[in-house]
């Protein structure tokens, strides 16, 4: 297993004597070159998931592995994507994607030859001098993944990395990153609000629920790639999430809003966008 | 600036005060009289103005330079550890709101009338506020970038020196222009009051022989310099670093 993680608790401490129980008893693993995604809506833990196999944070308890050995810090071999805002506003692209590589201690030419080679993977080849702020949404996104991709990392963490995105420009990096991910065959966890993004994308779909954050259940997406999102077997599944999600829906609406709140069963049904709430 | 000009002129032709209290700004009010416009070029060709204005520079530069150093110090050693944040930085916040000048007669206590004296109160009229404008540039410093650099293999000195430190910069830089101005401020006093050459001193000559044109001339000096190294200088990199970001178009 790529990815190994064994009844993971996480607490957060707020004040003297309470805690925040995030998440509990998380426990899934990914398969090498495989495809895999964490659904849920915000504040489920998501994020929290992904920094502790990260190695950005650490668990209160429990067991997380990667290719075998425990996690303790930040490593090379699992790198991440952030929502947006992750690039140096500081460095050019490419300063930016070749960051990593001159910590590797890489010589300079061939890191800005990796670079070039990973800004042309994501069609930005002729940016490289530009700072982040000229850029468009869907082009940082781009070439945050490029940063990510010349590390050559065992394991590609992205959290919500489309999410800041208009409609059009997120279709189209789906498309990117599923010939990205065909092509260098990496283990990839994608996380995401989005039911439809995260059916399109992924193997396997983790449907996660809220406080504390569990992972309530599996989904195994069989359609063929390259996918197409009006396939069948995606929009069967998406009913099937969304059936799920209502009754997350209700326990998270009656917690902020009071227990005589009913959301409306069908009005999830009919937004044409999957979207499971606030973009944060 | 033209209106004042002329209002200036008229008071000092009216001859309501004598002429060495309102000296005339560009027109003599008796032939080959004193005017400040007279008084500064002559003093800018035998060099008394230029020799003030390079010594006062010359300790400005070095109190600066201080100032920074302490600042930037103190800065990241609050942003990095909370005791030093509970013990020197609320400390600071109140050395901040105390007048440079106010250390003087300490500093002539402990290093005598002199350069080291005015240094000092330079140094410390601008390391206060330094120190609270780079801690707030280092504890802001968005946690995404730490994090996007240490999953890229950064840390220790390194993550310091490329991200930290680059993240600071905006606050660095209004850091180092509030820093300036105080220390501007504090070695005008500083001369004032006791030291041998720099623009301060000639103030303090043109009043003790009663050289108004003297004093009105060296004023004219400092506000130029003052203006034009926030301008040039600190504006001037406000400015790039704000394009480079994209903050402000
Ligand atoms: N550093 C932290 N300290 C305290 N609480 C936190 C911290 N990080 C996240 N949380 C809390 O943990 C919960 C899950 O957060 P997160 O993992 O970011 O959710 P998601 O990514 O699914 O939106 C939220 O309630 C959030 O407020
Ligand atoms: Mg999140």
């Amino acid at each position: 297993m790529k990815v190994d993680l064994n009844k993971v608790n996480k607490s957060y401490t707020k004040g003297k004597n309470d805690s925040l129980h995030v998440l509990e008893d998380i426990d899934f693993s990914i398969k090498e070159g495989e495809f895999v995604s964490l659904l849920g809506p915000s504040g489920c833990g998501k994020s929290t998931i992904l920094k502790l196999i990260a190695g950005l944070s650490h668990p209160t308890s429990g067991d997380l592995k990667v290719n075998g050995t425990p996690v303790e810090g930040p490593g090379t071999d699992r790198v991440v994507v952030f929502q947006e805002g992750g690039l140096f506003p500081w460095m050019t692209v490419l300063e930016n994607v070749t960051y990593g590589l001159k910590i590797k201690k890489m010589k300079r030419v061939e890191a800005e030859e990796k670079a070039m080679e990973g800004l042309r993977m994501v069609h930005l080849a002729n940016f490289t001098n530009a700072y982040p702020h000229e850029l468009s949404g869907g082009m940082k996104q781009r070439v945050a993944i490029a940063r990510a991709l010349v590390m050559d990392p065992d394991v590609l963490l992205m959290d919500e990395p489309f999410a800041a995105l208009d409609e059009q420009t997120r279709l189209i990096l789906h498309q990117e990153l599923q010939d990205i991910w065909q092509k260098t065959g990496k283990t990839i966890l994608f996380i995401t609000h989005n039911i439809r993004e995260a059916l399109t994308l992924s193997d396997r779909v983790l449907l996660m629920s809220t406080r504390p954050g569990t992972i309530k259940q599996t989904f195994n997406v069989q359609a063929s790639r390259p996918r197409n999102p009006s396939d069948s077997i995606i929009v069967d599944l998406e009913k099937r999430v969304m059936a799920e999600l209502e009754e997350e829906m209700n326990k998270v609406l009656k917690e902020e809003f009071g227990d005589d709140y009913r959301y409306k069963t069908d009005s999830v049904r009919d937004r044409d966008n999957s979207d499971m709430g606030s973009h944060i | 600036m033209t209106v004042i000009i002329a209002i200036w002129e008229v008071i000092s032709k009216l001859q309501l005060f004598p002429t060495f209290m309102f000296p005339p700004l560009i027109i003599p009010n008796d032939p080959g009289g004193v005017t400040v416009m007279k008084t500064l070029v002559d003093g800018i060709i035998s060099g008394q103005i230029l020799e003030a204005t390079g010594i006062t520079l010359g300790r400005l530069l070095i109190g600066f330079f201080i100032a920074v150093v302490l600042g930037l110090t103190f800065g990241f050693l609050i942003a990095r550890y909370k005791w030093v944040d509970d013990t020197l930085g609320f400390f600071v916040t109140a050395l901040q709101s105390i007048p440079s000048i106010v250390w003087f007669p300490l500093a002539i206590v402990w290093f005598g009338l002199g350069n080291v004296a005015i240094l000092f109160i330079v140094a410390i009229g601008a390391t206060w506020t330094m120190t609270v404008n780079s801690s707030a540039g280092f504890k802001n410093v968005p946690s995404i970038y730490i994090d996007a650099a240490r999953t890229l293999g950064a840390s220790g000195p390194h993550l310091l020196r490329t991200v930290i430190i680059p993240a600071s910069v905006p606050h660095i830089i209004s850091g180092l222009r509030v820093a300036w101005a105080f220390a501007w401020r504090a070695i005008m006093a500083g001369e004032l009051l006791g030291a041998s050459g720099g623009l301060g001193y000639l103030l303090d000559l043109g009043r003790s022989i009663q050289a108004m044109d003297l004093v009105l001339s060296i004023m004219i000096v400092i506000g130029i310099i003052g203006t034009i190294i926030d301008s040039q200088v600190f504006l001037r990199m406000e400015r790039s670093v704000a394009r480079r970001w994209g903050l402000r178009t």
